[in-house]
């Protein structure tokens, strides 16, 4: 198991477009990845999940991956929300 | 064949066959199931072939619309593919034995349900998202075909209730010959999107979709306003020859492409264009437009997740200044609010939102958005003859107010070392009563009014335009308007300042009369009615129309007021 805390910067936060990139990030990979909020966890390979969440700038955010490359899965997430301006 | 009458929109006859931008009955029964495997097997094809579906959308939407707007797409796709969406409905279809319509619908419902809980407006907006790709999927279900506008390929006539900004965005150009709708009226978003694609358009039918299959061959005469469905080979025949007359017109008119607007007794006017984005600048060339009247930049904040950035910005002001080589170009700042929404900036809803939170007033109170736009503005200035105008003013005050932002903008840039023009003339849009009636005192201050005319008849008249059964009080030749048309060009004046006018009466063959006599210095419309217009002010001589407009000012109503006008033009 691999997890990770980011802060988010974007000023809109994880909307639309952030969502779907991390969506679709998260679905290339065989392990379970959560992401959790404010005590909630969601699945990350679900865009309604995320959605859900309603994250605002400044969120504290962590992400968690579960399975045989849950390593590879949290780097490419970290590298994507990094590359984005997105969190830090 | 039948007939139907409407409200002609935009210019000029099409015939082609109906394409009906209509949804389909998507109603089903709850049923119980025999087997369920297949059931699901029934539903992930459904799945599937809507997924299919979407990507091609979504790859078109890519070329014709930029990877901006095609984001929308790249989220629905996902949400075919959310597991926290297909599993539950899975789950119920086994467990519970019913069909895949009602374990889809049911599921979808408490998805909905949930994002329009929410308390962000962003977010109750993506319950439209999700409803939106339900349809899709249940209409694979059901067997029948959700119309798709992005895929037409021959030639059509749209047929809908009525078209939205994302709707029009979808339409492709080439192949959309005209289009009627039930309901809006001409200065309805359709209408004026109609007459920027220069597209033959009749709104305002109440029944076209009720009328009209899919296709049947329509004719829709944007001349009278009439649209023809499954004519007689003599009318199409008759049509086509009212089309090559309307064509021959054209091309007489195209031939004043490069003349001055100039009356019979050599007063000169300026007639510019009302555009949206850079991509109108096209239009504005091909028919003559002497500058840019009004650049409504809205457009730059609607269909998207997230404010334009001021670098966006300014590539598409300095494209239009660029575009206009030197001609003036006059930018209205940011007029969001009453009838366009930003689902992003998380307005309340209210009440009246024509008289609410809008344009100037929330530029004013949400500063960053203002001071972003005014920087793209300032730092384009020096690629053309940039003019700013702000929209809604109601106080002086408020000017001030949006004066001194601009100034210290200005001030900053220039700190920053980055050269902004000095001769960049600042007026506001005169669409509100209290502004018109003080229009002298204005005149002291700003460079230049430009006379809305859509706002200022609904806010003098107190008629919501938007509502049917009050149409009926939008009366441009109303004396009361003239009168106000009439202060604001005489404050102008007084003070040697100018005065335009952007609303849709500026290009409107009776009022252009009128406001040749009123003294209006600058007439901007629909580029594509400059050259009527044009040949329209060659034929009338300035000093009987002041006549004429002294006249009308003293009449009680506006049939005397149109009346006066035909006799005297005609």
């Amino acid at each position: 198991m691999a997890e990770k805390t980011f802060q988010v910067i974007a000023d809109t936060g994880i909307h639309a477009r952030p969502a779907t990139l991390l969506v679709q990030t998260a679905s290339r990979y065989n392990s379970e990845v959560s992401l959790e909020y404010k005590g909630k966890t969601v699945n990350l390979k679900s865009i309604m999940g995320v959605m859900s969440l309603g994250i605002g700038k400044g969120a504290d955010i962590k992400i968690i991956a579960e399975g045989s490359d849950a390593d590879d899965a949290l780097n490419s997430l970290e590298e994507l929300l990094k590359k984005e301006g997105l969190a830090e | 064949m039948a007939f139907l009458n409407g409200i002609a929109a935009s210019n000029g006859i099409a015939i082609a066959k109906a394409y009906r931008l209509v949804e389909p009955d998507l109603s089903f029964d709850k049923t119980t199931i025999e087997n369920p495997s297949a059931e699901v097997e029934r539903f992930r094809n459904a799945i599937a072939k809507a997924k299919s579906e979407l990507e091609v959308i979504r790859d078109r939407a890519k070329v014709d619309l930029g990877p901006d707007k095609a984001a929308i797409f790249e989220a629905h796709l996902l949400v075919l593919s959310d597991p926290e969406l297909n599993s539950p409905i899975e789950d119920k279809i086994q467990a519970e034995k019913v069909n895949a319509e009602s374990a889809l619908k049911e599921t979808a419902d408490m998805f909905v349900m949930m994002f329009e809980q929410m308390d962000n407006e962003y977010m109750k907006e993506r319950a439209a998202d999700i409803r939106d790709v339900t349809k899709r999927v249940l209409a694979h279900l059901l067997g029948v075909q959700l119309p798709n506008p992005s895929m037409i390929a021959e030639e059509v006539i749209i047929v809908s209730e009525d078209l939205t900004p994302s709707d029009t965005a979808q339409l492709n150009r080439q192949f959309v010959k005209g289009f009627t709708t039930n309901i809006g009226g001409r200065t309805s978003h359709s209408a004026i999107m109609a007459r920027s694609l220069e597209i033959p358009a009749v709104v305002g039918t109440k029944s076209a979709t009720e009328e009209i299959n899919n296709g049947d061959l329509v004719i829709v005469d944007g001349l009278k306003g009439e649209v023809h469905i499954n004519p007689t080979p003599e009318l199409v025949a008759e049509y086509r020859n009212v089309h090559e007359q309307f064509e021959k017109q054209k091309a007489e008119w195209a031939k004043l492409i490069n003349e001055p607007s100039v009356s019979a007794d050599g007063h000169h006017v300026e007639l510019v264009a009302n555009i949206g984005t850079p991509k109108d600048l096209k239009g504005v060339i091909e028919n003559g437009g002497e500058g840019v009247g009004l650049y409504r930049t809205e457009f730059l904040y609607m269909g998207r997740d997230q404010m334009p950035s001021e670098e966006e910005q300014f590539e598409a002001y300095k494209a239009v200044l660029e575009g206009m080589a030197g001609k003036p170009v006059v930018v209205r700042t940011l007029d969001i609010g009453g009838d366009k929404e930003l689902p992003y900036l998380n307005l309340p809803k209210e009440m009246n939102p024509f008289l609410g939170f809008r344009a100037i007033r929330l530029c004013l109170e949400e500063q960053d958005i203002f001071r972003t736009q005014l920087r793209a503005l300032l730092r384009a200035s020096n690629y053309g003859n940039l003019k700013i105008m702000f929209p809604m003013i109601a106080t002086l005050g408020e000017f001030r107010d949006a004066k001194a932002i601009l100034e210290e903008e200005k001030q900053k840039l220039v700190a920053e070392g980055q050269t902004v023009s000095d001769h960049i003339e600042l007026g506001i849009m005169v669409e509100i009563p209290s502004t018109a009636v003080l229009a002298d005192q204005f005149a002291k201050e700003v460079d230049f009014f430009s006379i809305g005319t859509n706002d200022l008849i609904q806010y003098t008249m107190a008629a919501d335009r938007m509502n049917q059964r009050v149409s009926y009080l939008y009366q441009p030749y109303s004396p009361s308007i003239l009168r106000l048309v009439k202060m604001v060009i005489d404050a102008a004046h007084a003070e040697g300042k100018w005065a335009g006018m952007c609303g849709e009466m500026a290009g409107d063959e009776t009022a252009i009369p009128l406001l040749l006599g009123l003294g209006l210095d600058e007439f901007s419309m629909s580029a594509t009615s400059i050259l009527k217009a044009r040949s329209l002010i060659k034929n009338l001589k300035k000093s009987d129309m002041e006549k004429l407009a002294q006249e009308v000012i003293n009449m009680q109503t506006t049939d005397q007021v149109i009346a006066a006008v035909n006799a005297a033009v005609k």
